[in-house]
C-alpha cells in the first residue's frame, strides 16, 4: 500500500514508530499530484516547498520536539483560506495575483501543529457554486469518473482527499459546499456548528453561514483534523467561547439507544432511486446496530433553499463589494474616471454566477424591496431554526441524503436546477447545526453516494461515533475515496 | 423680508473618539503617523479579515448618552452602510442604524442670556474612513488608510435650532462636553469632530416644516454658521421668487462660501443598510451603566449656568472659564474648596493668567500656580497687605517659578506700607517736585490728581497703599 492511500491516524502513528518520514509521506503525495492533477485538477496552486516544509517536520521529531497527530501530515488547502505569502485566489480572476499577508486563525493553527500545506484546492469562484465548474482556473473532475462533477464549492480539496493528492483537507462550508463534494468523490466532510471554527481569514461569502469544514477519507481522519482547527477565537466575534475534546480520543462505535430522526421531507421525488436505497440501508444498518428509528417532520424545511439564496446573496453583495480595484487583485485597465474604474473593474474580475448574486443581494437589500425579501427571510430563516431545533427534542441525530442524487455529469446543470439541489444540506448552515457527509453506498455506475448526519448544536462528536460505527459496521465498504 | 421666515436647523455632529485602540482591531488609535503604516489586515478590510468590537468604544458612546440625557439601549446593533468610495476599503462602513447605542435625549445650551433646549435624536458609534490626498506630482490621488477604524460617535438633534447663533452655541457646548467627558481631543483642525448641517425655511408662524437640505464637508463651526446662513438666505430667496425648495444633498466650500448641489432626491444614494454578520448585538447592563454614570462630572452647560446664577458671571466670562477646563477646575477648587470670591478668582483668570498663557503658551499644570497659591494671593491682596498691582507682580512669579505668595510678596519688598506717616512724607515730597501738576488741579484739571497718585505709587515700588495714598494727596493738594 503507497502512502499517499493510508489515511492520516495510520501515517501519525508511523511516524511516532519512526517507520517512515514526512517527507517520504509528501513525497509519495507529490507523486500522484504529477500524475493525476492533468485529469482531475484538484489544485489552484501546489505549495514549492512541501518538502522543505517535511523535512523541518522530521528534523524537528528527530529532535524528539512534541508532535501532534498532524505533524508531517499532507493536508490541502481550499483556495479561500488566506495562507500568508501564498496566493489565495478564491478561483477568481479578480484575485489573480492576491497574496495575503497574514495567515488565517485555521493556517496558524495546521503549522502550529506541524500539518505540511500541500496547496490551494480549486472551488467555484468565490465558493458560489455546487460543481467546482466555477472556477476561473477550470473545472475539477470526480477522481471516480472524470466526466462527472467532484461537487462544489469545495471540490478541489474533496477530490484532492478522494484522489490521494493529500491525506486531508480544509474546505468551507455555506449551504453545502463541504458535504455535496464529499458525498460526489466518496470521502468524509464535516461542516462543523456555526462558531466551533474560527472564520478569520476565510473569505466571507456569506458571513452568517458559512464555517470551515474539514474533509479526510474516514471518518478518524476527519476528528482528528477537526480537533486541530476548532475552537475560540478572539479574532472572530462569532466564534464561541467553550472548550472541545480531543475527538479522536473520545470517539467510539457505541451507538446503542440513539434516537435516529428521518425527517420525511428529504426523502421526497427529488431524490434519486439509487441514494434513496443507499441512505435506507445505512438507516437499517443502524437500526441493526441498536439505534432507534423514527420517522420526523419537518415541514418547513421547503422554504430553505429560497431562505438561504436571499440571505447568501445579500452578505455576499456586500462581502464582494470590496473588490474594486483600489488596492489589490484586479483592476480593469486604461479607465477615464474613478466610476468606470469601479465599473469595469467588476464587470471584468467576476464570473457570471457571482455577479448574479450579487445582483441579486443588492436587489433583496435596496430600498422599498428589503422587506419583502430580506427581512421576510430573516423571518424564516428564524422560523426553519427552532423547526429544526425542536425537532431534536424527538431524536438525537437525523440522517438524510447529503444530495439529491450522486455526481452529475459535467456541464449538466444551469444554475436554478444546481440551486434546488442544495435542498438537503442549506437547514443546517442556516439553522447554525453541525452537518456531517458520510459515504453510504454506490450508484450502479460506481459512484459514491452520501448520506448526511446532522445534530445538536455542538453535537460533533456524537456525529462522529454515528459515522465511525458505520464504517465499522460495514467493514468500510464505502471507504477510501478513489485511490487504484 | 428675511424677518418673514423661520430657519430650523438640526445637526449631525461626528466626533472621533480617543479610545487607546482603533474600533474593531487593535491598531494604535493616534493622529499623525506616516501614511498607511497604523494599519492592520482588519482596517485595512483585508479579504478574510473580521472586526471584533473594542467594549471602551461603547462605554465611550454609553457616556456621551448619558451627558446628553438620552435612553441607553441595553442591547443594540451594528449593520454595515454599503457604499463605494476609495477610501473606505471594505465598501461598507460598519455603523447603526435601526437600534442605536443611544435615543430620546436632550441638552440645555447656554445662549445669550438663557437656555435652548435641543432634542437629541440619537447617538451611535462607527468607524471612521481614510483619507484621499490629492497629488500633483503623480496627478493622482493617494489614500491613507490610517484613521479607518478610528472609533466615532454620531450625533443627530432635532431641528430644534432656529439661527446660525443658535448652532454655534450647541456645537460649542458639545465640544465642550466631550472634552469635559475626556472621550475626544476635539482638534478641529485634525478633524476630530466634523458636522453635517440640515437648513429648512418656513414662513413665520408656520408649524409644518419645509424641505431641507443637507449640507456635507463643514469643517469647523465657523463654517458652520456661514454655511447655514447662505442656506437660509438662498432658500428664502428662492421662495420668495415664487421657486420652491427641492430636497438635496450639496457641498459646502468653505473657501468661496457657497455651496453646491451634490445629490438631488431622486438619485439619492441608496446605502442597503443590513445587520453585520460578523459582530453580535452590542450589550450593556445596569451595573454598567451605573458606573459610567458615577463617572460623570459635573457638565460644562450645567457649570456655565452655575457661574451665572450663582457667581453672577457674564455670559462670555462663564463661557471662557468653562471652556477651558484647567481654569474652570482651578476657579472651582478655589471657590468651593477654599472659599475665594468667585469674582476676584475670574478676574485674575482671565487678566494676568492668561496673559502669562497666552505669552508663554503653557498649560496651567505647566506653571507654578496651584489653586491655594492663588487663593492665599486673593486673600493677601483682599486683606490690604498687597496692592492689586503687586498682586500681579506676585502672581506672575509664582506662574513662573512658583512658591507662596506671602514669602514672595516679603523677597520683592511688596508688602504694602499703609502707615500714615511715612506716605505723608512721600505725597509731600511729590508734590514739590510736580509743581506744575498741583498747580493744574487747582486750576480744575481733577485728572492731575490720577497723575500724581501714579507718581506716589511709583516711587513706593507698589507698595504704597493706594487708598491712602489718594486720600492724602487730595487733602494736601485742597490744603495748598
Amino acid at each position: 500500500m503507497k502512502l499517499y492511500q493510508k489515511n492520516a491516524y495510520e501515517l501519525c502513528r508511523m511516524l511516532r514508530e519512526k517507520k517512515v518520514s514526512s517527507e517520504e509521506i509528501c513525497r509519495d503525495v507529490i507523486e500522484r499530484i504529477n500524475s493525476h492533477e492533468s485529469r482531475i485538477n484538484s489544485y489552484i496552486s501546489v505549495s514549492n516547498d512541501i518538502i522543505a516544509q517535511a523535512r523541518a517536520v522530521d528534523k524537528a521529531l528527530a529532535e524528539g520536539k512534541a508532535a501532534s497527530p498532524l505533524t508531517g501530515i499532507p493536508i490541502a488547502v481550499k483556495d479561500n483560506i488566506s495562507t500568508k505569502g501564498m496566493k489565495t485566489t478564491c478561483a477568481s480572476k479578480m484575485l489573480e495575483g492576491y497574496i495575503p499577508p497574514y495567515d488565517a486563525t485555521v493556517i496558524s493553527k495546521l503549522r502550529a501543529a506541524g500539518a505540511v500545506i500541500t496547496g490551494k484546492t480549486n472551488m467555484d469562484e468565490f465558493a458560489m457554486g455546487s460543481s467546482t465548474e466555477k472556477s476561473y482556473f477550470g473545472r475539477t473532475c470526480n477522481p471516480h469518473e472524470p466526466l462527472c462533477s467532484a461537487g462544489g464549492s469545495s471540490g478541489g480539496s474533496a477530490a484532492a482527499v478522494a484522489c490521494g493528492e493529500a491525506t486531508a483537507a480544509l474546505g468551507s462550508d455555506t449551504g453545502g459546499s463541504v458535504r455535496q463534494p464529499a458525498s460526489f468523490c466518496g470521502v468524509v466532510g464535516l461542516k462543523p456548528t456555526y462558531g466551533s471554527i474560527s472564520r478569520y481569514g476565510l473569505i466571507a461569502f456569506a458571513s452568517s453561514l458559512e464555517q470551515v469544514g474539514v474533509i479526510g477519507r474516514c471518518t478518524a481522519d476527519t476528528a482528528m483534523l477537526y480537533s486541530h482547527v476548532c475552537g475560540s477565537d478572539r479574532r472572530d466575534a462569532t466564534s464561541v467561547r467553550r472548550s472541545y475534546p480531543d475527538f479522536l480520543s473520545c470517539i467510539s462505535c457505541d451507538i446503542k439507544g440513539v434516537r435516529i430522526g428521518v425527517p420525511e421531507e428529504y426523502f421526497g421525488e427529488c431524490v434519486s432511486s439509487d441514494v434513496r436505497k443507499a441512505a435506507e440501508s445505512a438507516i437499517d444498518c443502524y437500526r441493526k446496530m441498536g439505534a432507534q428509528i423514527k420517522t420526523i417532520s419537518l415541514p418547513l424545511v421547503k422554504y430553505a433553499v429560497n431562505t438561504y439564496y436571499i440571505i447568501s446573496s445579500a452578505e455576499a453583495s456586500s462581502n464582494l463589494a470590496r473588490y474594486d480595484g483600489v488596492r489589490y487583485g484586479y483592476r480593469a485597465r486604461n479607465c477615464r474616471s474613478l466610476d468606470e474604474m469601479y465599473f469595469r473593474t467588476r464587470s471584468e474580475g467576476f464570473g457570471s454566477e457571482v455577479k448574479r448574486r450579487i445582483m441579486l443581494g443588492t436587489f433583496v437589500l435596496s430600498a422599498g424591496y428589503y422587506e419583502d425579501y430580506y427581512k421576510k427571510a430573516l423571518y424564516s430563516r428564524e422560523m426553519i431554526r427552532r423547526e429544526m431545533i425542536n425537532a431534536f427534542n424527538e431524536c438525537d441525530v437525523m440522517i438524510t441524503p447529503t444530495y439529491p442524487t450522486a455526481a452529475f455529469r459535467l456541464g449538466e446543470k444551469d444554475s436554478l436546477s444546481m440551486y434546488s439541489g442544495d435542498v438537503f444540506t442549506v437547514s443546517a448552515n442556516i439553522s447554525g447545526l453541525p452537518a456531517m457527509s458520510v459515504p453510504c453506498g454506490y450508484t450502479e455506475e460506481r459512484l459514491p453516494i452520501g448520506m448526511q448526519l446532522m445534530g445538536r448544536p455542538f453535537s460533533e462528536l456524537l456525529l462522529f461515533n454515528m459515522g465511525y460505527a458505520f464504517e465499522k459496521f460495514t467493514a468500510g465498504s464505502f471507504m477510501g475515496g478513489a485511490l487504484i | 423680508m428675511i424677518n418673514d421666515y423661520e430657519v430650523v436647523i438640526g445637526l449631525e455632529v461626528h466626533a472621533e473618539l480617543n479610545t487607546s485602540s482603533k474600533i474593531y482591531c487593535s491598531c494604535k488609535n493616534s493622529f499623525g503617523q506616516d501614511p498607511n503604516t497604523a494599519v492592520c489586515p482588519v482596517c485595512m478590510g483585508l479579504p478574510g479579515a473580521l472586526p471584533v468590537l473594542n467594549e471602551s468604544v461603547v462605554d465611550f458612546g454609553a457616556k456621551m448618552g448619558l451627558a446628553l440625557n438620552c435612553h441607553i439601549n441595553k442591547l443594540s446593533r451594528q449593520d454595515r452602510k454599503n457604499y463605494f468610495y476609495p477610501d473606505l476599503p471594505k465598501a461598507y462602513q460598519i455603523s447603526q442604524a435601526d437600534i442605536p447605542l443611544c435615543e430620546n435625549g436632550w441638552i440645555d445650551v447656554p445662549v445669550c442670556g438663557g437656555v435652548k433646549r435641543v432634542g437629541i435624536n440619537r447617538i451611535h458609534i462607527e468607524e471612521d474612513a481614510g483619507k484621499l490626498l490629492h497629488d500633483d506630482i503623480y496627478d493622482g490621488s493617494l489614500i491613507d488608510l490610517n484613521r479607518c477604524g478610528v472609533p466615532l460617535i454620531e450625533i443627530v438633534t432635532e431641528p430644534d435650532m432656529r439661527s446660525s447663533a443658535e448652532a454655534k452655541a450647541f456645537l460649542d457646548t458639545i465640544k465642550m462636553t466631550l472634552q469635559y467627558l475626556g472621550i475626544s481631543d476635539c482638534k478641529m483642525q485634525e478633524g476630530s469632530i466634523r458636522c453635517d448641517v440640515n437648513v429648512s425655511v418656513r414662513r413665520r408662524g408656520d408649524t409644518a416644516y419645509g424641505t431641507r437640505c443637507e449640507m456635507k464637508n463643514v469643517n469647523s463651526f465657523s463654517g458652520a454658521v456661514r454655511s447655514i446662513e447662505y442656506e437660509a438666505r438662498r432658500q428664502i430667496e428662492l421662495i420668495a421668487s415664487g421657486g420652491t425648495v427641492e430636497q438635496e444633498t450639496r457641498r459646502w466650500n468653505d473657501a468661496k462660501g457657497e455651496s453646491i448641489v451634490m445629490r438631488t432626491k431622486e438619485n439619492a444614494q441608496d446605502y442597503r443598510y443590513f445587520p453585520e454578520p460578523d459582530l453580535l448585538c452590542i450589550k450593556i447592563d445596569e451595573n454598567r451603566l451605573n458606573d459610567i454614570r458615577e463617572s460623570l462630572p459635573e457638565l460644562p452647560a450645567e457649570k456655565i449656568l452655575r457661574y451665572r446664577q450663582n457667581y453672577g458671571f457674564s455670559d462670555e466670562e462663564s463661557l471662557l472659564i468653562a471652556e477651558n477646563m484647567e481654569w474652570a477646575d482651578l476657579l472651582d477648587k478655589c471657590v468651593i474648596e477654599l472659599g475665594s470670591d468667585p469674582k476676584s478668582i475670574c478676574s485674575r483668570i482671565l487678566s494676568d493668567i492668561a496673559k502669562y498663557q497666552n505669552a508663554t503658551g503653557k498649560t496651567i499644570n505647566e506653571t507654578g500656580l496651584t489653586p491655594e497659591r492663588l487663593s492665599g494671593l486673593i486673600k493677601l491682596i483682599r486683606e490690604g497687605v498687597i496692592s492689586n498691582t503687586a498682586g500681579s507682580r506676585v502672581l506672575e512669579v509664582i506662574l513662573e517659578k512658583g512658591g507662596e505668595p506671602e514669602e514672595i510678596t516679603k523677597q520683592l519688598g511688596l508688602v504694602q506700607n499703609s502707615d500714615i506717616d511715612s506716605l505723608e512724607k512721600l505725597v509731600s515730597q511729590v508734590i514739590s517736585e510736580n509743581e506744575k501738576s498741583a498747580a493744574d488741579y487747582r486750576s480744575g484739571k481733577k485728572n492731575a490728581l490720577g497723575y500724581i497718585v501714579g507718581q506716589c505709587m511709583k516711587r513706593s515700588g507698589g507698595c504704597a497703599n493706594p487708598r491712602i495714598v489718594r486720600q492724602l494727596v487730595e487733602k494736601h493738594l485742597e490744603c495748598i
